[in-house]
């Protein structure tokens, strides 16, 4: 798993990169109770504002990880927001991208200096 | 992205929300708790289902003594003082001579004295106020500095409560009373600000800690912070001042006209007499331009205060502005207020809010958003 500044993890699978928000960031955000996701087709490119979601405290945005295109978006938090808070890094994912070269994930922190990053 | 605490005052209680983990932030020149481990969501609820505590020890209260005092109250409060009977609270507001509102407010009857809890944010400009007005009069006006002040509201609140003090049980809905609480004399009104039953305790500073640990012992308990007493307040229906309440808003507008006291409308006892007395009393009887309704947004995004409504789903005009809103749990949606013209006001009406670039459908809705758990 890769983290970037804007406190999203990243992972790679089946050729796609799977983005969510990280346990920190749902921690900080509080009781998360609206989620509007990006429609499934979009060319995005990096720091483009994709996802908003609102917690009980405020509305906050989460930008494009990367260039690529947005292929398929997590409905069941759209559904049920409270899961961002319960599972963040795990079944509450928001969406997954086709990025053209997967190694520029290399660049991203690991967990390691993620850690050290938010501490 | 920490607020700076340094330079906040602190409750009696500071070292009791740190110990329960609470997220700690400034408010009215305070550090208080904005929520703690259980989280805003939870701690809403759990006050609708069973009981919360929390500390409002950062308002004001303050005690009026001196001759005449409920009949020199009523030159700055279009509220009937002197009709307000021992053992008696009653809602009001300090109005300013433009007939907007500079606070609002609590006035017990406790005998001798009358019992005032002003807001944190308003409290120093309410005594100066009051002092300007009343001091000449030969009336005393002093802030506690020696109380604290709690609320312990839900619908477990009177069980919890009589516990420790079996005479709550005897108290309706705004009445006050001295009761002794583990050997501490306690002030306690039968209100709240969450739309629940529940009790304001004022308590020594010394007794308080003891008091809050012993309440927060109990199951029923938990701590609530201000997130939570936040989302209560707004789907009770009820104003927050500074946001849904200001200097340049009448008690009309806002729909506290139930507020202006029999005896002060036109043609009561002691007709008008506070500062704003003309356009308030003509406002009762002509309306106002804008008036303060409950908005229920369509979809699941909250609408905050300061998004701006529309009458139409593209172009078309301005016509209000949010003043409060966010997610209410109970009501298990968004829920806002605002000011939106008479004409728009009536329930059902369709209007757009402006949200990020979209206009969202909401509707004038009835206020509260939930029923009110009174014990009358």
């Amino acid at each position: 798993m890769k983290f970037t500044e804007e406190h999203e993890w990243l992972e790679i699978e089946d050729d796609l990169v799977v983005v969510g928000i990280t346990t920190h960031a749902a921690e900080q955000l509080g009781d998360i109770v609206f989620v509007e996701l990006p429609d499934e087709g979009r060319e995005v490119t990096k720091d483009e504002e994709v996802v908003v979601i609102e917690s009980v405290k405020a509305a906050s945005d989460i930008l494009a990880p990367l260039d690529g295109e947005i292929v398929e978006v997590n409905e069941s938090i759209v559904a049920d927001p409270g899961k961002v808070n319960e599972d963040p890094e795990g079944d509450a994912w928001f969406f997954k991208m086709k990025i053209e070269d997967l190694s520029v994930l290399d660049e991203l922190m690991d967990e390691k200096a993620y850690k050290a990053f938010i501490s | 992205m920490a607020d700076d605490l340094t330079e906040l005052k602190t409750t009696v209680l500071n070292d009791l929300h740190h110990a329960q983990g609470a997220k700690m932030v400034g408010f009215a020149g305070y550090e208080m708790p904005v929520q703690y481990k259980l989280g805003v969501l939870k701690e809403h609820l759990h006050t609708r289902a069973s009981a919360g505590l929390f500390d409002v020890s950062h308002m004001g209260q303050v005690i009026l003594r001196g001759p005449d005092v409920a009949r020199a109250l009523e030159a700055l409060v279009p509220v009937d003082v002197i009709g307000l009977a021992e053992g008696r609270q009653r809602y009001a507001l300090f109005t300013n001579d433009a007939g907007g509102i500079e606070d609002d407010l609590m006035i017990a009857n406790r005998g001798d004295h009358l019992f005032l809890v002003v807001n944190a944010a308003c409290k120093h400009a309410d005594v100066a106020r009051m002092r300007a007005a009343l001091e000449p009069q030969g009336i005393t006006v002093k802030m506690l500095e020696n109380r604290a002040l709690v609320a312990l509201q839900g619908p477990a609140a009177e069980d919890v409560l009589a516990e420790h003090c079996p005479d709550v049980r005897e108290m309706k809905f705004m009445d006050v009373a001295t009761l002794p609480i583990a050997g501490a004399e306690c002030w306690i009104s039968r209100s709240g600000y969450t739309g629940e039953d529940g009790f304001e305790i004022s308590v020594p500073n010394a007794a308080a800690m003891d008091l809050a640990k012993s309440l927060l012992g109990d199951a029923r308990v938990e701590a609530i912070g201000l997130g939570a007493r936040d989302s209560l307040r707004l789907e009770a229906g009820l104003c927050l001042y500074g946001q849904d309440l200001d200097t340049d808003t009448t008690p009309i507008a806002a729909g506290l006209g139930w507020a202006i006291s029999k005896a002060r409308r036109t043609d009561g006892a002691r007709a008008g007499g506070f500062p704003g007395d003309t356009r308030i009393l003509s406002e009762m009887a002509e309306g106002t331009a804008l008036k303060r309704v409950g908005l229920r947004p369509e979809g699941r995004a909250p609408l905050r205060a300061g998004v701006v409504l529309f009458d139409a789903e593209e172009g078309g005009s301005e016509m209000g502005t949010v003043t409060s809103g966010g997610f209410g749990p109970s009501v298990e949606g968004p829920v806002s207020m605002g000011y939106v013209p008479r004409a728009q006001a009536s329930e059902g009406t369709t209007l757009w809010a402006e949200l990020r670039g979209k206009r969202v459908p909401v509707r004038v809705a009835k206020l509260p958003f939930v029923p009110a758990g009174f014990k009358r």
